[in-house]
């Protein structure tokens, strides 16, 4: 079995999320912050740790004001429909996931929002000064994804938050959190979405946001948090603002494992090992006739996220001849419709190959010989 | 004397806990007492005095100080 659909989830995991999570599961299982007791601060201490981890990879120096989430959809959805309210103006990208153009299409029609798309190049790429030319006095926010979850490309976020000056920037890094560096304070990134059962090895149900002080959406969701009980009223301090109802702390178990694993290993070394596999999927599929690759093919910054198409053939019928070979892919539009148009693949999609940190050499050749034997068929 | 450090949220009574074991000072984690607060998490107990650990809550919001010498409780900062 090759799993190349690591953009959409991360597998296997490392040994140490697996082992965080067990030792939750069978140990610890309380209910954070919710109980006097030995096993609730226990529980509750899985979570501080994650978070402070969490904080220091991102470079936040205020933990708690990281919010845990069910994924990536639900901090996009947090920023957009907590931030925007009635005929405020945003802008946005081509390149964008329908975890970001859906909530903004819902708030165009609700609450009369004003939704400008940039249009990226057919290669990602994307001209900051684009952006600066539709701020107007009613802009409120700017939704960038950060790394595409279709070409790999990365957008330079520090010189488009330069260029915006005050307004603010919402940043969707599901797919660079891990596998690119993220640093808030370089890049001055005001609010930063991201999934944390990609590359930061938690499992699947959840995700984080990171809001920068004074940036305070109205919350999706309200209830117990364990503080201030007496009073009805939300707590308006972070993180409780943001965290009711019992956590997915099995969740937070394992992403603690996660970033222990990726402390251990190094996020250098797993950026570069990362780098190394793009080329040599890149490498191999150029090496073949017929063969279409997406987005930008150079040594720039680019995520491990490779999208191409085999002439002649629907990339459904490749993924399918992939997936009897025991090859893991994800064809098709991968939920960012715009995207496939912009790089001119909408609407059949393309094949994406994601490799992640425990692909061998090995499986990257024998995915090659899949797609050569794959493409010389009539 | 003993002192009770009560935070508005668990994440800051972990913070704090974790800076003031940094720092090896002796303390324990306690159920938050019910004539203080009608909160039903957790606080931090210190055996010793206060104005010496104080450096290290830097950052941390301190909801309330309270002192307890065996018979009474008295906020000494808020």
């Amino acid at each position: 079995m090759i799993y190349f659909d690591n953009a959409a989830t991360s597998f296997p995991k490392p040994q140490e999320t697996i082992d965080s999570l067990n030792d939750f599961v069978r140990n610890v299982g309380g209910n954070p912050g919710r109980s006097g007791h030995a096993l609730s601060t226990e529980a509750a201490r899985y979570i501080f740790e994650a978070r402070e981890k969490l904080a220091g990879m991102i470079n936040a120096c205020d933990s708690e004001r990281i919010i845990f989430t069910q994924n990536g959809t639900e901090s996009l959805n947090l920023a957009i429909l907590g931030l925007l309210q009635e005929k405020d103006h945003v802008i946005t990208t081509s390149l964008e996931h329908n975890s970001v153009m859906r909530p903004l299409m819902f708030l165009n029609k609700e609450r009369r929002v004003d939704v400008s798309v940039v249009q990226c190049a057919a290669n990602g790429s994307l001209d900051a000064k684009d952006i600066k030319k539709l701020i107007r006095k009613e802009t409120k926010a700017i939704v960038i994804n950060h790394g595409s979850n279709i070409i790999g490309t990365v957008q330079p976020v520090g010189e488009i938050k330069r260029m915006i000056g005050e307004i603010t920037l919402i940043v969707d890094a599901c797919q660079t959190v891990g596998s690119f560096p993220v640093d808030i304070e370089e890049d001055n990134i005001d609010v930063l979405c991201f999934s944390c059962h990609k590359s930061l090895y938690g499992i699947q149900g959840l995700g984080a946001i990171y809001m920068r002080n004074g940036i305070e959406p109205i919350p999706l969701k309200f209830g117990g948090t364990g503080s201030r009980s007496e009073f009805i009223e939300q707590p308006l301090f972070l993180p409780d603002r943001y965290e009711s109802g019992t956590p997915n702390t099995p969740g937070i178990a394992s992403l603690l494992g996660g970033l222990s694993f990726i402390e251990k290993v190094g996020i250098g070394s797993i950026i570069r090992k990362k780098q190394d596999l793009r080329r040599s999927v890149i490498d191999g599929l150029s090496c073949l006739p017929g063969i279409v690759i997406y987005g930008d093919q150079g040594n720039g910054n680019q995520l491990p996220v490779i999208s191409f198409n085999i002439a002649g053939k629907l990339p459904s019928e490749v993924g399918y001849e992939l997936n009897k070979r025991a090859i893991y892919t994800r064809v098709g539009l991968h939920c960012a419709p715009l995207a496939h148009k912009t790089i001119g693949t909408f609407p059949e999609g393309t094949v994406r190959v994601a490799p992640g940190y425990f692909t061998t050499d090995d499986e990257v050749a024998l995915f090659i010989e899949a797609i050569k034997e794959i493409a010389g068929r009539t | 004397m003993i002192y009770f450090l009560i935070f508005l949220s668990i994440h800051d009574v972990l913070k704090a806990e974790k800076a003031l074991k940094g720092h090896n000072v002796d303390m324990e984690l306690v159920p938050v007492p019910r004539n203080l607060s009608s909160d039903c998490g957790m606080c931090i107990k210190l055996k010793g005095g206060f104005d010496d650990v104080k450096p290290y809550l830097d950052g941390i919001e301190l909801e309330k100080c309270v002192s307890y010498d065996g018979e009474e409780y008295r906020t000494i900062e808020s």
